[in-house]
């Protein structure tokens, strides 16, 4: 294709001109765009939380003594338990196989002996393994209550052993461990490889399953001129959809914005462009609508979903996994925006996921440019 | 003013390297100033030939040069000098008129006054100034033709390709497309139109035409048909037994050719014999044979060979009892959405044994009565009978004593043949030795015995719609239903189809045809003219030609006598 042949720019602002009216007409952009981020957002925003509040526990009291009075007050005092009192293990063991209570906790006879002994494992605890991912919070939530209380006995009685170590954690950028502050920014990655990506495979495709491009083609527009008008379209679009949700996470959300707006918009540009040259990729392969959706959610949506660190634990992968991970641009956008959002322009985590995406979005384009046919054949 | 636009030499094009060939060593001129036809049925390779020579295809072998610059090096400078209209409407139906008109003249480069002059122009001459705001999806299929017509034609194309411009477009706007093709012929702009129909292509000058991505005939039709001189005859007189005339009269070795026309039968004897003694035929005393003038389908098809010759094996069996003498009936059938009325108040009887047509242009309200015939939609107003059971009161026993043959082809394609029968067989509650009987009897009748472990997607198209004729009376209906049956079919696969209709007919069978094709409606006993969801005229075809019938009109054509009902018709509103 000639570099300069006349007119080309005038023919790319008419087909700008044509996609935004489109957008602005077709109910199924505007729900990609705009209806989508609202509702992932509001998904994860309120309706996923990995923060588990009024855990309901069974206490097993077996022989009542002043230390466990004051465990169980101890307990019931935090907003973190929902507890119930019984002297029998065997009255909690069907309501934790039933799932009304989530855990048990057993002071058994001989707790306070156990206690002046200095025992380690002076209480127990029975979780529900077939749910092992709230089993993990109950038995986290329950060591930190026991750790809590004996640190508040020691203090009360001032008879810290000599030597013992006191572990005092601190949890930098998100002290209060909401899991909100994370899973904004994650779903906020999903939107946007949404935007970028299925959006763009199924508006390319649109055109070749109505059979428009054909017209298109028969006129001086080259398909460089097409792409051009999808791309700076769908660009705009995943920027406004950014805008809302950034709005979103700062004001609904209440989530801090510790770094700059403008870091934030020039990552997500990075980003979105890595997102729009998958998106034109699979365009290049898909003619239908159909196929395009479901190509976008194999290769965008679900690794982006699983691999981009913000449900899933990237370290805790087996190698094959990890490895995998390491392509998928979600990862380095999640990571980017965890730390613009939470703890700031931190040039260390920012320009290494900034100069992989912008190869991963090079790599993507020249191979979009490689498949791109200049014909209908 | 003889000019070639477009040159074509030894042209082939494959689709995939071992695949099929659409387009097979091809070599043609296409003149400027004049419109060049390119005629042939489905998959005749009309498509392929249209996006070659507008560079969206590139050929596999061979050259095309277009105004001069070759598809393969040269497409940008191609698309800047001609006007495309693909056989799809390619503009942006979520767009406006004058969006889809400002997109394009962008695109085109037309600017400033030249784009006022250019718009008040081709608005004008499309007669779509009054509709500039509307949504083009919210057009009628005319309008959105016209529409892609002034699209195509903003920069004042040297070549102008129109791949069927006038499918799916009432014969009214058909004719005002031809108007405006016409005088863009006389700036001398070389037009190329495309069409399965082959009326159409007496309006051109030179036709090309295309059989299986060969060149059949190029050249004026007028020379082509001038060929059948004195071979054309039409018999009349035969009356209710004209269908069994028809039958006999195909099997004799000097005819060629043979269709229904209303009342009449058209004849095209073999080259150089004589006209066929009538009492050979039929020993009626008032049958006449008449020579008439001969057109382009006549030559056509003796260019193919004449219509297939065979013995139609034993025809569906028949039912014996009957309850109605009108097997269907349409009581005041009224369908509305919101606030518009696709169909409204139609009323019509079919008798025992008749063939009944639904006519009309796509948007009419033609699919919408059909459909609440055969109970696929719920009438707003009305009922639909068929053995006078209704269709919403009794619909199984209804839709028992119907067999219904979809418009596209909706069968399994990688289901067999026999796979295919079983399984509407079995939807159709035979089961056992009855199902045996019914598939076995239903391939003997339509000779689809040999195809029958071939997947149903590989047949030919005239096997498809004997396959598909065959699951829809597999039940041995009274009633059959047909919608569009032989539109976008050549002429010979749709002369075989009436054959076994017709055959079915003289058994005593009912049918219901839908159609926007005048000659398909020659078939019908009667036809019922639907237009903007009335029911304007029923009579039969002959009838309805008489009605208009006048000095400048001696001859009139069914498509005169619908452009002149519907005038009457809006004259009256």
């Amino acid at each position: 294709m000639s570099a300069t042949r006349p007119g080309r720019w005038r023919r790319i602002r008419a087909l700008i001109i044509k996609e935004t009216l489109q957008v602005v007409r077709d109910p199924s952009s505007f729900v990609v765009a705009f209806v989508l981020p609202a509702l992932l957002l509001f998904l994860f925003g309120f309706g996923i939380s990995f923060d588990a509040t009024r855990v309901k526990v069974g206490l097993v009291i077996e022989e009542p003594t002043p230390e466990t009075t004051w465990f169980l007050a101890s307990l019931a005092n935090t907003p973190f338990f929902d507890v119930r009192q019984s002297s029998d293990r065997r009255a909690f063991i069907d309501d934790l196989a039933a799932g009304r209570i989530n855990g048990i906790i057993v002071l058994a006879g001989d707790f306070a002996e156990r206690l002046a002994r200095g025992d380690t494992a002076a209480i127990q605890v029975i979780t529900d393994g077939s749910d092992p991912n709230t089993a993990g919070l109950v038995s986290g939530y329950v060591q930190g209550a026991w750790q809590s209380w004996r640190d508040q006995r020691a203090l009360g009685s001032a008879n810290v052993a000599p030597g013992q170590i006191a572990v005092n954690s601190r949890f930098w950028f998100n002290p209060e461990l909401e899991s909100r502050r994370f899973l904004v920014p994650g779903s906020i990655s999903l939107i946007e490889m949404m935007i970028g990506s299925l959006l763009t495979a199924l508006v390319v495709s649109r055109e070749w399953e109505r059979g428009t491009i054909e017209a298109l083609l028969s006129t001086p527009v080259g398909i460089i001129e097409f792409i051009i008008g999808k791309v700076v379209s769908n660009f705009a679009l995943g920027m406004c959809a950014m805008g809302i949700c950034v709005l979103a996470a700062l004001f609904v959300f209440n989530i801090p914005l510790r770094g700059s707006i403008f870091t934030l918009l020039g990552f997500t540009a990075i980003f979105l462009s890595v997102a729009l040259s998958l998106g034109l990729l699979i365009s290049t392969v898909a003619r239908t609508q159909f196929l395009a959706s479901q190509m976008a959610m194999l290769v965008a949506f679900l690794p982006g979903l699983y691999f981009s660190g913000f449900l899933f634990e990237i370290a805790s992968m087996p190698a094959p996994l990890r490895a995998f991970a390491a392509i998928v641009p979600s990862k380095y956008y999640v990571q980017g925006l965890q730390t613009i959002f939470l703890a700031g322009d931190i040039g260390a985590v920012l320009l290494p996921a900034s100069v992989v995406l912008a190869a991963m979005s090079l790599l993507l384009f020249a191979l979009t440019a490689r498949n791109t046919k200049q014909r209908l054949d | 003013m003889t000019d070639a636009v477009v040159t074509i030499e030894a042209l082939t094009k494959r689709y995939d390297e071992t695949g099929h060939v659409a387009i097979d060593d091809l070599t043609t001129v296409i003149k400027a100033g004049q419109v060049t036809g390119l005629v042939g049925p489905d998959g005749a390779g009309k498509t392929t030939l249209m996006r070659l020579m507008a560079g969206l295809l590139s050929p596999t072998s061979g050259t095309i040069r277009v105004c001069g610059f070759d598809v393969m090096t040269d497409a940008a400078a191609i698309h800047g000098t001609i006007g495309y209209m693909p056989q799809r409407f390619g503009l942006y139906e979520d767009l406006s008129v004058i969006e889809n008109l400002n997109l394009y003249a962008d695109l085109r480069g037309v600017q400033g006054n030249e784009r006022r002059d250019t718009f008040d122009r081709v608005l004008t001459f499309t007669d779509l100034t009054r509709f500039t705001d509307r949504l083009a999806g919210a057009l009628s299929g005319g309008m959105k033709q016209k529409l892609g017509l002034a699209c195509a034609m903003l920069r004042s194309p040297k070549l102008l390709l129109l791949d069927e411009p006038s499918v799916g477009v009432d014969p009214i706007s058909r004719r005002e497309l031809w108007r405006m093709v016409y005088a863009l012929i006389e700036q001398g702009v070389g037009v190329v139109w495309s069409t399965a129909y082959l009326d159409e292509a007496e309006n051109c000058a030179d036709v090309v035409v295309l059989h299986e991505g060969h060149v059949l005939f190029y050249g004026d039709p007028r020379g082509m048909t001038a060929q059948m001189a004195g071979r054309v005859f039409q018999l009349h007189g035969a009356g209710p037994e004209k269908r069994h005339v028809l039958a006999r009269a195909l099997t004799r070795p000097d005819i060629v050719d043979g269709v229904m026309q209303g009342d009449a039968i058209r004849l095209v004897v073999k080259k150089d014999t004589h006209p066929p003694d009538v009492t050979e035929i039929m020993t009626l005393p008032q049958v006449t044979l008449a020579p008439v003038a001969p057109r382009f389908e006549d030559a056509f098809v003796d260019t193919l060979g004449g219509q297939p010759k065979r013995t139609l094996g034993a025809a569906p069996r028949q039912r014996s009892e009957h309850r109605d003498a009108n097997p269907v009936e349409a009581r005041g059938l009224t369908r509305r959405f919101g606030s518009f009325t696709a169909a409204d108040h139609i009323s019509f009887k079919i008798a025992r044994g008749e063939i009944f047509g639904l006519l009309g242009p796509n948007g009419a309200g033609k699919s919408t009565t059909f459909k609440m015939m055969c109970g696929l939609l719920r009438p707003s107003e009305g009922a639909a009978l068929v053995d006078g059971l209704d269709l919403y009161k009794a619909p199984s026993a209804a839709r028992a004593r119907l067999g219904y043959m979809a418009q596209k082809f909706s069968l399994y394609g990688d289901l067999s043949v026999a796979q295919n029968l079983e399984f509407f067989a079995g939807a159709y509650g035979l089961s056992g030795a009855r199902r045996r009987e019914a598939v076995t009897h239903v391939a003997r009748a339509f000779d689809l015995s040999p195809h029958m472990n071939e997947s149903a997607g590989d047949l030919s198209l005239g096997f498809k719609q004997r396959l598909a004729l065959s699951c829809a009376v597999m039940h041995d209906p009274p009633v059959l239903f047909l919608d569009e049956p032989t539109s976008g079919v050549d002429p010979l696969t749709r002369r075989e189809f009436w054959g076994f209709i017709n055959a079915m007919v003289s058994r005593g069978v009912t049918i219901m045809v839908t159609t926007h094709f005048m000659d398909e409606a020659e078939y019908c006993d009667r036809v019922a003219l639907i237009y903007r969801g009335k029911c304007i005229a029923i009579d039969t075809p002959d009838a309805l030609q008489q009605s208009v019938k006048s000095g400048v009109l001696p001859n009139p054509t069914l498509e005169d006598a619908f452009i002149g009902l519907v005038k009457a018709q809006e004259e009256a509103a």
